[in-house]
């Protein structure tokens, strides 16, 4: 290697290593003060190691305002967002499959026009359907229920579709002819020859539903009235207006109970994620 | 298997979308047009009013000031987003030891959700109190009122937006992994210097993925909605962070006025799809659908 290449490497480590310090800051903020005792939360200069570790913040904030009227346990959230994401991962796969199946592998009167349209709906921006959807769940009688949250994922999404679309169309066509010489249905071809094949790709789908579903919070903010109902991101919202400003440590340990489980998920399927997502950027 | 067949077995298979794509996109994209010309409150009947809504809205000061707003923050956050973006990709592209370890390391801020992003950077950001002050205080900068100061509260949200560039950088990376070698290498032979052969090398042959993140990034930030909604209750401080986003939220659920709040979804729709257009038609010259079809 030429000694210009050498002082080039350096140099570019140098600033990755800094970037870094700056992208990781933040986070290592936020469990530092999860882990404090209250008052060094606000010490100057900014205490990075707490003098003793805080584990029973998390407890405390698992159960902050238990002596107030009307309290509902953060634990309760957990369970509402679990459910959702249940219902809406599986909904999503059991779908998408058959729809993406339908367009990449089978060939029927109007399927490249109604792909088309599929692909522009990704242009239109939620709040133009915003309100006509919230008309129609309120005539079903499903505002403050979870079905709004949910019952849609059962019905296919563009985004799913695409991606599960060029995914089903690398696996050879020869596979699924031969099944069919061997007296194979439609039906057994999807099942038993297609879908075994394309894991990865419906394992990256209900990953990202999974995400999205756990993160979302305007769907739960529109649909949701009772705090029973809510789920974590709602939760931690109205966590935060209610107490905000006041016990910081609490309020970074809600915060960090709603991080953690995405990085722990994220650090176990780390390679299907990132191909997932350079997927999305490749038409 | 008869052609007849074949289109059942196909209609069979595409069934539920079918019935999501009418139901979910198609009847909603349809009724808000309809509905964005009748006063419309949910509670009652709608009732065709005409144009009236789109009247008020231009001359509706909260509504230049929501659109003034997302404007100035997508002028900011974009390019920066992008730079950002392509520049980290870049940088991990380079292929120095430990790139695996940095483009975790990128990538892990985008993964968290947005209510906690809010909350995480309301304590960073905090006047008083706020970590991000006290950094600047140790190297002598007197950092400003990120959360109360109208002037600073945008570029809060731009500093928050940049923190969250993972997902772009993993998209660009990908870009740049699919730029053939000898391509590079060719330049190199022909004396090209490091700029040279990212100017008129690299940055070409990605153009496409730019292009992409471009308008996913549009599509995005004229949305922007969770992050002010959660950091800066009603747009504080003095309406600096009321986003159109925002707006129209409040105009269908706080206020009741659902045609209006159609309205207001329309324009954006319309926006979208002509910043869109803009962007392909602007671009046409500079984008390039080369190699193997992968972009």
């Amino acid at each position: 290697m030429k000694r210009r290449n050498l002082l080039a490497v350096f140099g570019i480590e140098v600033v990755l290593i800094a970037m870094s310090v700056l992208f990781l800051f933040p986070l290592l903020w936020l469990v530092s003060t999860a882990l404090k005792p209250i008052e060094e939360t606000m010490r100057v200069p900014p205490v990075w190691i707490p003098s003793k570790l805080m584990w029973t913040n998390f407890a405390d904030a698992m159960t902050y305002g238990a002596d107030k009227l009307g309290y509902i346990p953060f634990l309760v959230y957990a369970r509402n967002t679990l459910i959702l994401c249940v219902l809406v991962v599986a909904g999503t796969v059991a779908s998408n499959t058959l729809v993406a199946y339908s367009f990449a592998r089978l060939k029927w009167k109007g399927r490249d026009a109604m792909f088309a349209a599929t692909l522009a709906t990704m242009m239109v921006p939620f709040p133009v359907l915003m309100v006509p959807t919230f008309a129609l769940f309120r005539h079903l009688e499903w505002i403050g229920t979870f079905r709004p949250l949910w019952v849609p994922a059962w019905f296919g999404s563009a985004f799913s579709i695409f991606l599960l679309r060029q995914f089903f169309r690398t696996i050879p066509f020869e596979l699924s002819e031969a099944a069919k010489i061997d007296g194979a249905s439609e039906w057994r071809v999807f099942r038993d020859v297609v879908l075994p094949l394309c894991k990865p790709a419906i394992a990256v789908v209900a990953l990202f539903s999974f995400m999205g579903t756990w993160n979302d919070f305007l769907g739960p903010l529109i649909y949701l009235l009772d705090q029973k109902t809510f789920t974590l991101a709602l939760g931690l919202q109205f966590y935060q207006s209610q107490h905000g400003g006041t016990q910081w440590n609490l309020l970074m340990a809600a915060s960090t109970i709603v991080v953690a489980p995405v990085i722990v998920l994220f650090f176990f399927t780390q390679r299907l994620f990132i191909q997932g997502i350079a997927l999305t950027g490749l038409k | 298997m008869s052609k007849r067949k074949q289109n059942l077995v196909g209609y069979l298979f595409a069934l539920p979308w079918f019935i999501g794509f009418s139901v979910f996109l198609a009847y909603p994209l349809v009724a808000s047009i309809y509905f964005s010309f009748c006063d419309y409150s949910v509670l009652k009947k709608p009732v065709f009013i005409g144009l009236d809504n789109y009247r008020e809205l231009f001359a509706d000061e909260v509504f230049w000031i929501t659109v003034k707003n997302t404007a100035i923050y997508a002028a900011i956050s974009l390019p920066a987003g992008m730079v950002m973006a392509l520049g980290l990709a870049m940088l991990l592209n380079a292929k120095v030891p430990g790139t695996t370890f940095f483009r975790t390391v990128f990538f892990l801020p985008s993964l968290v959700p947005m209510v906690s992003l809010a909350v995480l950077w309301l304590w960073i950001l905090n006047g008083e109190h706020g970590v991000l002050n006290e950094v600047l205080r140790m190297v002598g900068i007197r950092g400003p009122n990120w959360l109360g100061d109208p002037a600073w509260s945008k570029p809060a949200l731009v500093v928050l937006g940049v923190w969250g560039v993972g997902n772009a950088v993993l998209i660009y990376l990908a870009g740049l992994q699919d730029v053939p070698a000898s391509l590079v290498e060719a330049a190199e032979l022909d004396g090209a210097s490091p700029w040279q052969k990212t100017r008129h090398v690299t940055i070409p042959m990605i153009s496409p993925v730019i292009l992409f993140n471009l308008i996913t990034g549009i599509i995005g930030t004229l949305q922007v909605f969770t992050v002010p909604y959660v950091m800066f209750p009603g747009g504080s401080p003095a309406r600096s962070t009321y986003f159109y986003a925002m707006y129209l939220f409040d105009n269908a659920f706080l206020y009741n006025k659902m045609g209006y709040a159609s309205a207001m979804g329309w324009i954006m729709f319309l926006a979208i799809f002509a910043l869109t257009m803009l962007s392909l038609k602007l671009t046409e010259k500079h984008v390039h659908y080369g190699g193997g079809g992968t972009a």
